[in-house]
């Protein structure tokens, strides 16, 4: 089912959760809603689902206007993060309460949903366990049933709120993977919310990047990585690093000096440089290239991170190098992105500076082969 | 834990990081032999002395039955009653949020700290036949005060808090998630509430009940102001028993005592057994 937003809004006490957002997800899809805290993807997902009325704004399920229904009415799957199970009730309980609670008129009979109810129990490989009651179950069981739960009233679309949230992160791998196998297999029209953007790029067909109850940038994992639209999206996906530069005549300048990379289609002015820290060259001489003495080292898995102090203001930027590269303190190393974006600055800076490193914890010791 | 019995042999407690298990066990033993079994052995050993054949005379005497029927069964209707008023005071109150809630939730204490004969006699002004409420219902023919109606009325403003105030505290635990996870799956509100809401409540309800039917049986001070206690009709087992010591008939008065003792352990043992086999079963106790 094709769902269409249109100039949603959302208003908690006179404060914007959600900000004129429009969306369209194709059917089939499997969208992911990715950004920090606060920027209103778990608000946009109950707007989908009807948990929450819009202040203004429309939101269609193929042509019907499903703003105009009630949560019962739209018929969507939904998911919770922390599984929102009935615990007075097994397993097979949970998952065919959805079509217990149908009127009589279209409710299937008691066989066909208990057949329904183990099919979809063995879709989500809990074959055996349909006895058990919630409390009985891993996390990882847990958020399953939650799903099968969620697919047996053979929703419009399924929507998941940060699905994998409450699990550790080898259960969540694990799902992830398992998730869109499924997927691939019914055919839902998805939609899941979450903050982890290892997550959002793997999983999904396209993403939303969201801040500040706006839309920053809708795409493909690719398209968001490679080809930022602005400057959250850079700092927030992936690793990056950012410093303030002018632009004048198509060249890029810092204090003054040509750091060699030309920007024809940029208006002279300040702007901010964005680049990743690992698609730079190092050069050897400085004609024409960024320089900055050694502040900080650290070694991250297979590369090492040099954090350099660039110019008189000593702005921090980070570059990667070999594991081999000395990096002695207070050195001079001399580099040039090799991959870059510049985004004009107009009044004062267009975005908090997100130079810091967002690679994600290892928590394998809490991870158990079972989930 | 099976294991670990089986290969280290039979163990008098699992070992525990938390020091102090046989001071506070031993503490709880004395203390409850003191305050609860010593004095309750006492009503079982002066009932004894009586010998069988006049404690059972005693026990089946009609005003006996009859007290032991009013005092059990105006319990049993009283706690019922609690039962569906106070999850619906809870419900309110956990809820709703309004101007006045925070007296309203200390309202519902009040029974608690008054002494019960401030309520006996309070009842009965209000719902004797010239009283407020007792004179509205008389010319319908409804007599409260003086019959066993009475009783029962007294008895749920007694026990009202004790149903409210253990189902309260669970409530508001609910998950708002599980009631969304309802209404997504297509369940109507009241499916909601039957089917989701009140299942979860189950065993603090049983809880209250309990607790709301055990303090009803042992009241005394409300009831022998609005009863009337006419024998046979409006008195309970509790009077009974003050009258039998007023008329110096100590074994009279224990083997009623006796007997409302064996019942209210066998009532309350099986409301436990209940209560246990739900919170195993909604996975409380694990």
């Amino acid at each position: 089912m094709e769902v269409q937003v249109k100039n949603l809004r959302k208003e908690f006490d006179r404060f914007p959760a959600l900000d004129d957002v429009s969306l369209g997800i194709r059917s089939g899809e499997l969208i992911a809603l990715l950004g920090p805290s606060g920027s209103g993807k778990t608000t946009l997902l109950r707007l989908i689902a009807g948990l929450e009325t819009p202040t203004e704004g429309a939101i269609f399920f193929g042509d019907e206007d499903a703003s105009r229904k009630t949560v019962q009415e739209r018929n969507v799957g939904f998911v919770f993060q922390h599984y929102a199970l009935f615990r007075h009730m097994t397993v097979l309980e949970n998952v065919s309460f959805g079509l217990k609670v149908r009127p009589s008129a279209t409710r299937p009979s008691r066989q066909a949903i208990r057949e329904r109810a183990l099919e979809l129990l063995d879709l989500v490989q809990l074959s055996g366990l349909e006895k058990r009651y919630p409390a009985q179950l891993s996390g990882g069981q847990r958020q399953r049933v939650a799903l099968a739960r969620a697919m047996a009233i053979e929703p419009k679309v399924l929507l998941l709120d940060e699905p994998f949230g409450a699990l550790d992160a080898q259960v969540r791998r694990d799902l992830r993977r398992w998730l869109r196998a499924i997927h691939d297999t019914t055919g839902h029209t998805t939609v899941f919310v979450t903050h982890d953007q290892e997550e959002a790029l793997e999983l999904a067909d396209r993403v939303v990047v969201m801040n500040k109850g706006r839309i920053e940038q809708i795409g493909t994992a690719d398209e968001v990585y490679d080809a930022p639209g602005s400057p959250f999206v850079y700092g927030f996906i992936g690793e990056s690093s950012s410093l303030p530069v002018t632009v004048e005549g198509g060249q890029v300048l810092i204090a003054d000096r040509p750091i060699g990379l030309t920007a024809t289609d940029v208006p002279d002015g300040k702007a901010l440089l964005y680049y990743r820290p690992h698609d730079i060259e190092l050069l050897d001489g400085c004609g024409g290239c960024i320089a900055g003495t050694v502040a900080a080292s650290r070694r991250v898995a297979g590369t090492r991170r040099v954090e350099l102090e660039v110019g008189g203001a000593r702005e921090r930027v980070e570059v990667e190098l070999p594991i081999d590269h000395p990096a002695a303190q207070k050195s001079r190393i001399a580099f040039r992105p090799t991959r870059w974006k510049l985004f004009p600055m107009g009044e004062g800076r267009p975005e908090e500076k997100m130079s810091v490193s967002r690679s994600q914890p290892l928590q394998r010791e809490l991870a158990p082969a079972e989930f | 834990m099976t294991t670990t019995t089986a290969e280290t042999g039979w163990h008098f407690r699992r070992p525990s990081v938390i020091p102090g298990f046989g001071l506070t066990l031993g503490f709880t033993i004395a203390y409850l032999t003191l305050i609860i079994l010593i004095p309750l052995s006492g009503v079982v050993w002066r009932s004894a002395s009586l010998g069988w054949a006049d404690f059972w005379t005693i026990a089946t005497d009609e005003r006996t039955l009859q007290a032991l029927k009013i005092s059990f069964g105006a319990s049993l209707i009283a706690a019922l009653v609690n039962v569906a008023f106070g999850v619906l005071v809870a419900w309110v109150l956990v809820r709703y949020s309004f101007p006045g809630r925070r007296i309203v939730d200390a309202v519902v204490d009040l029974p608690f700290a008054l002494p019960t004969a401030v309520a006996g006699i309070a009842l009965t002004a209000i719902y004797s036949p010239n009283g407020w409420i007792g004179s509205l219902l008389a010319p319908l023919d409804i007599k409260v005060a003086f019959t066993p109606l009475g009783i029962v009325i007294a008895l749920i403003f007694i026990g009202l808090p004790f149903v409210v105030r253990t189902v309260q505290p669970v409530m508001e635990e609910i998950d708002r998630e599980v009631e969304e996870a309802a209404a997504t799956l297509g369940a109507h509100r009241l499916q909601t509430v039957s089917r989701v809401i009140l299942p979860s409540l189950a065993p603090a309800i049983f809880t209250g009940f309990a607790l709301a039917f055990a303090r009803a049986v042992g009241e005394y001070g409300s009831v022998i102001f609005i009863a009337g206690n006419i024998p046979y009709v409006s008195e309970i087992a509790p009077l009974l028993i003050v009258i039998r010591l007023e008329e110096f008939d100590y074994a009279a008065a224990t083997a009623i005592a006796a007997v409302m003792l064996a019942i209210s352990f066998a009532m309350l043992l099986v409301i436990n057994l209940i209560q246990a086999w739900s919170r195993r079963r909604y996975g409380y106790g694990s």
